[in-house]
């Protein structure tokens, strides 16, 4: 079924929407450690220890994951290569977001940013329980959630790529439910509501962020 | 006006094509690009250089054939209009305007500005259709109820003139605008109902064998399309495209 341009964008449409739940779920552990160190810890060693978490739900995320950027970049190439000679004047703005038109630049902001996430709490993690398998201590996880914002330029990465977190959803977010054919009397709202999450969730990891940079840094 | 027109020329579609620079004074505001286009082209005539092609028929907006990239956009700078429908009085003295030809692999460039789009008629050939039977009994399309909203929107979606300015404007050189809007029509409407699973596979199948690229919802063939045509279409067509996968044998 994926073999035709109408599939793919529709796989592409439910891929991102997954990555949105999962976004949405992401921002509301880690907001709690803002108010309570003691909430954001037993909602982080539920996750780390579920087993439906961990072996289930984790698999499918980082499936989700691999196949929207894999799609995302072969999309790019299909795109880039049905037009050979470009036009010598082109002007996008007038008919469409700077969002819309550069998906692959915030797509790959974002992927870097995973790079470095990952190498700040995914690897440690899998290190930690699966290959040291050292003893689970469901204390731990906010004292390493802060100390990884002690450093102003951890911190100045993230702001960055929260940013264009920011632009990537409110382009793709919205431009899902077209995809999957919603484009009727509820779009406006569909709009409204995908614009004001596309800017609260990564404005409140930029938050996160730097509220423990500065109350911890 | 007198203008600076930087335009397009290529011999055939085997060789390379670049900008030229072309000078012309006394314009009228009133003048239709085309217009303007005659008269530089009365000019290069009358000194014995070869007139710039360019497609156009109609010229009041109905037949889709005049296809120009003017300034960065499908059919110059005003909205809701083909190129014989733009009017020098949207342009200033002194102003350098850049001409190209519709860009895309599906539409290679045959002469100059004018550009090969068989490549719709052949999405068109692929189910843009419906098979009736014309021997004298066919039914009078008159007496078949069918609600208000979903002719309009059917017509709305026929009003289409498949000039190819969604492919031209589109970052990608997608064709789903106008393909969706052709699945629309008759999706819409009871006469192609009993064809619509095997129409919208097929023409789909086409678009994407003809070398168009993938939309990604940019929204610049809505704004760009001298008819209007929605991208609602384009939900549309890929709800039938879903729908369709799922029945089809």
């Amino acid at each position: 079924m994926i073999s035709s341009s109408v599939s793919r964008k529709i796989t592409m449409a439910i891929s991102g929407l997954f990555l949105v739940i999962f976004l949405a779920q992401h921002f509301t552990i880690n907001i709690t450690s803002v108010f309570s160190e003691k909430t954001f810890n037993e909602l982080s060693h539920f996750m780390g220890t579920n087993p439906l978490v961990q072996f289930v739900l984790q698999p499918i995320l980082i499936f989700g994951v691999v196949y929207h950027f894999l799609m995302g970049f072969y999309l790019e190439i299909i795109n880039r290569s049905s037009r050979n000679i470009k036009y010598s004047f082109y002007k996008g703005s007038s008919n469409s977001s700077w969002m819309s038109r550069n998906m692959i630049i915030s797509g790959l902001v974002i992927l870097s940013f995973l790079g470095l996430h990952f190498y700040d709490f995914w690897f440690p993690e899998i290190d930690y329980k699966y290959l040291k398998i050292l003893p689970e201590n469901p204390e731990r996880y906010y004292e390493e959630l802060v100390h990884k914002f002690n450093n102003p330029i951890r911190v100045v990465l993230y702001v960055i790529s929260f940013v264009f977190l920011a632009l990537h959803l409110l382009h793709g977010f919205d431009s899902a439910f077209q995809s999957i054919g919603v484009n009727n009397k509820y779009s406006i709202a569909i709009k409204k509501g995908t614009t004001i999450f596309s800017l609260i969730i990564p404005l409140g990891f930029v938050f996160i962020a730097l509220f423990h940079y500065l109350n911890h840094g | 006006m007198k203008l600076t027109l930087k335009i397009w020329r290529q011999a055939n579609s085997k060789v390379k094509g670049k900008l030229f620079e072309y000078s012309i004074s006394d314009v009228s505001p009133d003048m239709s690009f085309l217009e303007m286009m005659d008269v530089l082209n009365e000019e290069l005539i009358q000194k014995g250089d070869d007139p710039i092609a360019f497609d156009h028929d109609c010229r009041e907006g109905i037949c889709g054939m005049c296809s120009m990239f003017i300034n960065g956009q499908a059919h110059g700078p005003d909205r809701l209009v083909t190129t014989c429908q733009l009017h020098m009085r949207k342009f200033k003295d002194g102003d350098t305007i850049t001409i190209e030809p519709f860009r895309a692999n599906a539409f290679p460039v045959i002469k100059d500005l004018v550009v090969d789009r068989s490549s719709f008629e052949r999405i068109q050939q692929a189910g843009g259709f419906i098979s009736i039977n014309t021997s004298g009994n066919t039914q009078d399309a008159n007496s078949i109820p069918i609600e208000k909203n979903d002719a309009d929107d059917a017509f709305d979606a026929a009003t289409c003139i498949g000039c190819g300015a969604c492919v031209a404007s589109c970052k990608n050189a997608s064709a789903m605008l106008f393909v969706s809007a052709k699945v629309s029509q008759y999706a819409l409407l009871p006469q192609g109902k009993v064809e619509a699973t095997n129409r919208v596979l097929n023409m789909v199948k086409q678009m994407d064998e003809e070398g168009f690229g993938n939309c990604t919802n940019t929204g610049a063939c809505e704004v760009e399309c001298p008819k209007g045509i929605s991208l609602e279409n384009i939900a549309r067509m890929n709800r039938e495209y879903l729908g369709a996968s799922i029945k089809s044998k």
